[in-house]
């Protein structure tokens, strides 16, 4: 079962927003993300909003993957026609999922293009999709590349057979290194895989295997996560009725100091909490938008998009998605203008994930005495306190929440 | 919505409607009020276990009589507070008088009902009432047979000379036993079987035959009409609007309204503004004479001023004596109680202030816990008392209260010869001062189907207990006696004991007196700050348990820190229990899905708020559940 949406107020049927909102569009980089909320099958530990075939049913609710291309491009002219003028060329694009490799390659072309054509991609603008390992072949790959993409995001999880079993995924060990080699030759410059930590059943052996793996197939980025039990999924059934124990913090806490270390020491700098990059180059740039705070319009089911301090997120479900852009109305079903105290919220709980950190002259003054005793607890870096900058140490990293929670009390 | 529906006001206080018309029947001219000649007045209770069919046996009374017509009857009439009539007890007695004419010898009678509390806390009450008396009803029900409490009342009513007519109840239920518990009551209380009475409240069967044996067998009140006046006190409530309406029942002489009366144990002179009848409302009258029953209102607000077992006189011509029994109410288990919200206090302090208006027994004081806040210090007579005024404060002032570990009065002798008495573990003389301590201890009564007898024992061994005997009641009920330190028997002693005999067995306990106990004040320590709320006097064979399952409660309910805590248990500085809660090292969401920023900033915000309702223990952040879970006897701690 997908998560469900937030809760905030009814987002108008013509999805206009605020003008206060729009006038900050020109100062920072703007970016697309792309959601194709389709899966051949559903992982176990998965709440993402995505649907098999099978949960979608036949026919009559007219979603499919065939006719997808054309209702994101629907919310692309849509997006045309809200934003103004002054909005900056395209940054970033992420097309994440669901599978979007599961859509012919033409058909993200398509969207891409049409990205292209109502906003225009700046120049050196970085373009990733997400990529299934047991979805892609060499010309799949170079029809991307062709395309525009630039990125490939490969989602690898585990070099452990038993573990990619636990986590319901359907490929096989070592696809994922072998599509990273298939997307090397069809001239893909930056590659990420994708991998997860603290399933049942996984030691640290298995975990070192993956990351040796992973390492071994030269991407320039690793993002690793922790399993999270999400509310709903299969993993949280098993887990209630003890058929698999629920991760530990304290393994997790482990695997991600094992992570850390072995990354480092292979080359890989982390810039995010979960996120290492062999070069500045290779750090993902939308992701960085994220943290950044920076704007971004998201396409898709349940996607999330957030412009000028106004979050809004579409209706979750494929069909009733489709059927609102059929009918020219916004697929937003709620949207948030955030207050001084979630602005605040935000400001810290965001970029304090990013190596780049925050600058004190940032906090409150009670943030201030709250960061010194964060310091004196060695979850912020004392060498970069001295610098006038919040960065947290690889203890702090683990304790992100609990650093934020502390500094806007 | 009928008007007896709508008689209790917010706080709780008895709001009187007038004297009604419609509902009773006008007592005829020759038992006016006043004038009853004593012969004709018939006094009497009712002793019965909760649940026995009490208050629908005096419901039936009060239709058979007249006094309430079926029509206007509502269940249980004189059970008037809310949780009285849910919990099916009976905590403040009511009185009401009632006409009958005998079927026996058809002489018009003036019954006085006095109702009596049901629990054991209110032992002191329920000797005033049965003094207010010259005979008792003692009421079983024909499924169950007799039961401790309703043991210990016939005893004490024995005790003041009532006469007793056994009566079995619910005799039209499927179940009822009538033979065997006729023969149960013969043999304790050494009648014949066929005396006992056999009745349905329910459907009235048999009422009218009690009744009358009510006026044949009870004696008339006797007393001196001349003298001068004297009554005693057995009930005393707090009205909204009359200010103290004080029951009594009238010894000697005469009662009549423009009186001065004089309380004889403050010496307290008040003005009388009326004087009257239940009936069942309120009936002002112009006077009470020698054996009636009714109410006096004085215009004082505090029924401290009006207290149970003293004597009204007339102030100008006052009698000498004072009637026997009179006892200050005296506290026998202290427990803290503290506002959820410490905004409350001032609520906590208001709402107790207008309790002590109608509970001459409960007793307070500030008291400021560095883990709990403000909140007050409270005394009670017990147990019950303690949970029903726990109870009101929440349900008819709207309070969340976390309430501390109830304690026993202790005396303490120091070594210097000086002695304290300690109603709170922060006061215990520390620093190996000490050279004795005493604590309360009760005798107890324990009867239960004969199979159960080993379990009791168990119980009663593991709570230092010494037997005092067994009795057989009957070939598979038996009764058993214990003196059982307090302390033991207000710590979930209860709860066990009906637990251990599937609900079978009753208790009924009274004080006597003190002994000497080897107690010691175990303290819980987290990083080594001693949590006020959760020290406690225990024996000391006891101490290493409770220390046990203390810190171990503790480090399943306290969430795990950014650094090490340790939770120790100690008496003085000695370590006997300690538990570790280790550093929490992940805390931490590793990605936001999609950029849903919104969903993890008010996860974020969530977890804020719940910081700020954490109390502060040192540097340990302390939630209120783990208090209110660490403190309650349930051991079924539940997964933080």
């Amino acid at each position: 079962m997908p998560s469900s949406l937030p809760d905030g107020d009814p987002a108008p049927t013509d999805g206009r927003l605020p003008e206060s909102a729009l006038s900050t569009l020109g100062r920072t980089p703007f970016g697309f993300y792309v959601h194709v909320p389709f899966c051949t099958t559903r992982c176990g530990y998965c709440d993402f909003n995505t649907y098999t075939a099978q949960e979608l049913g036949q026919g009559a609710g007219s979603v499919s993957q065939g006719t997808y291309a054309d209702t994101v491009i629907a919310e692309i002219r849509m997006a045309r026609e809200i934003l103004p003028a002054s909005t900056p060329p395209v940054s970033t694009v992420f097309v994440g999922g669901g599978t979007p490799t599961l859509l012919p390659a033409e058909h993200l072309a398509l969207i891409l293009r049409e990205i292209d054509a109502q906003f225009g991609i700046a120049p050196g603008a970085e373009i990733t999709t997400e990529a299934n390992p047991e979805t892609v072949s060499q010309a799949y790959l170079e029809h991307l590349r062709a395309a525009g993409f630039t990125r490939l995001s490969i989602g690898m999880q585990s070099a452990a057979a038993h573990v990619l079993q636990v986590l319901d995924r359907v490929h096989t060990p070592g696809r994922a290194q072998q599509a990273v080699a298939e997307a090397r030759a069809a001239g893909f410059e930056h590659i990420n895989l994708d991998l997860i930590y603290g399933s049942p059943k996984e030691t640290d052996a298995d975990w070192q295997l993956s990351l040796d793996s992973a390492i071994a197939a030269g991407p320039d980025h690793v993002s690793a996560y922790a399993l999270i039990v999400e509310e709903g999924t299969a993993l949280a059934r098993q887990v209630a009725r003890g058929i698999v124990p629920a991760p530990d913090d304290d393994v997790l806490a482990d695997r991600y100091v094992q992570a850390d270390e072995t990354l480092r020491r292979a080359g890989f700098d982390w810039y995010e909490v979960s996120n290492w990059a062999r070069t500045p180059a290779a750090q993902c740039a939308h992701n960085m938008l994220y943290w950044r705070n920076h704007n971004w319009w998201g396409i898709g089911p349940g996607a999330h998009s957030h412009v000028g301090g106004v979050r809004w997120w579409n209706v979750k479900h494929p069909a009733s998605y489709a059927q609102r852009l059929a009918e020219a109305v916004s697929p937003a079903a709620g949207r948030e203008t955030l207050g001084p105290d979630s602005r605040l919220m935000e400001h810290n709980m965001l970029p304090v994930r990013l190596r780049e950190g925050i600058g004190i002259s940032e906090l409150s003054q009670q943030g201030l005495i709250r960061a010194q005793e964060a310091v004196g607890r060695q979850l912020i870096d004392r060498q970069m306190w001295d610098l006038g900058r919040i960065v947290l140490t690889q203890r702090g990293r683990l304790l992100a929440d609990a650093v934020v929670r502390d500094l806007v009390a | 919505m009928d008007r007896h529906a709508a008689r209790r006001a917010p706080g709780g206080q008895q709001v009187s409607t007038q004297p009604l018309t419609t509902e009773s029947r006008p007592l005829s001219a020759s038992s006016a009020a006043g004038r009853t000649d004593p012969a004709r007045i018939r006094n009497f209770c009712i002793i019965a276990h909760i649940d026995h069919g009490k208050s629908t046996l005096a419901d039936r009374m009060l239709q058979l009589t007249g006094v309430v017509d079926a029509r206007h009857a509502r269940a249980q009439y004189l059970d008037r507070m809310d949780i009285e009539r849910e919990r099916g007890i009976t905590i403040k007695a009511q009185n009401v008088r009632m006409p009958w004419t005998s079927g026996i010898d058809g002489t018009e009678y003036v019954l006085h009902m006095i109702d009596t509390p049901g629990h054991v806390d209110f032992t002191y009450e329920v000797s005033r009432s049965l003094a207010a008396c010259e005979g008792a009803v003692l009421l079983v029900d024909a499924a169950q047979g007799i039961e401790a409490q309703t043991l210990a009342n016939l005893y004490l009513a024995l005790e003041n000379n009532l006469t007793i007519i056994p009566v079995l109840n619910k005799i039209d239920l499927p179940a009822a036993q009538p033979d065997r518990y006729a023969a149960e009551i013969a043999h304790i209380i050494g009648c014949d079987p066929d005396d006992v009475l056999r009745v349905s409240a329910k459907t009235g069967q048999g009422v009218d035959q009690l009744l009358d044996v009510v006026c044949r067998e009870i004696p008339a009140p006797v007393g001196e009409a001349d003298a001068p006046s004297r009554a005693m006190i057995f009930d005393s409530v707090y009205d909204i609007y009359r200010g103290v309406i004080t029951y009594i029942r009238v010894i000697d002489g005469h009662i009549t309204p423009r009186q001065r009366i004089k309380m004889m144990s403050t010496g307290a002179v008040h003005e009388l503004l009326e004087v009257g009848v239940i009936s069942p409302e309120p009936l002002p009258t112009q006077g009470l004479s020698v054996g009636e029953v009714g109410y006096l209102i004085t215009g004082v607000k505090d029924v401290r001023l009006s207290r149970v077992g003293d004597t009204v006189t007339d102030a100008i011509k006052p009698a000498t004596t004072a009637l026997g029994g009179y006892a200050d109410p005296k506290p026998m288990v202290f427990s803290g109680l503290f506002p959820i919200d410490g905004s409350d206090y001032p609520l906590l302090r208001d709402a107790l202030d207008r309790l002590q208006l109608n509970d001459a027994a409960l007793v307070y004081e500030p008291e400021s816990s560095a883990a709990l806040g403000f909140g007050f210090r409270c005394g009670f007579l017990g147990l019950l008392h303690l949970e029903i005024t726990r109870d009101r404060l929440e349900r008819e002032f709207n309070l969340e209260l976390i309430s501390t570990a109830p304690n026993v009065v202790n005396r303490v002798i120091l070594e210097n010869g000086e002695e304290q008495i300690v109603t709170n573990p922060s006061d215990w003389p520390g620093g190996g001062r000490i050279a004795q301590i005493f604590e309360p201890i009760a005798k107890c009564m324990v009867i239960a189907p004969s199979e159960y007898i080993g379990a009791i024992m168990e119980l009663c061994q593991n709570r230092r207990g010494t037997l005092g005997g067994i009795d057989y009641l009957s070939e598979s009920r038996v009764e058993l006696r214990y003196t059982l330190p307090l302390a033991e028997i207000i710590f979930d002693f209860f709860d066990q004991l009906k637990s251990r005999t599937r609900g079978y067995a009753s208790l009924d306990y009274e004080l006597a007196g003190e002994q000497q106990a080897e107690l010691v004040k175990v303290d819980i320590l987290l990083q080594g700050e001693a949590v006020d709320a959760f020290s406690s006097i225990i024996h000391k064979d006891k101490a290493f348990a409770y220390g046990t399952s203390m810190t171990g409660k503790l480090r399943k309910l306290i969430p795990r820190q950014q650094f090490e805590v340790p939770i120790q248990a100690a008496i003085g500085a000695r370590v006997i229990a300690r538990e570790n809660i280790s550093a929490i090292r992940k805390d931490v969401l590793a990605k936001c899905y999609g950029g849903d920023i919104t969903r993890k900033r008010k996860l974020l915000e969530k977890q804020k708020e719940g910081k700020k309702r954490m109390k502060m223990v040192g540097r340990v952040e302390v939630p209120q559940e783990a208090f209110i879970a660490a403190l309650s006897s349930d051991e079924d701690v539940p997964k933080k």
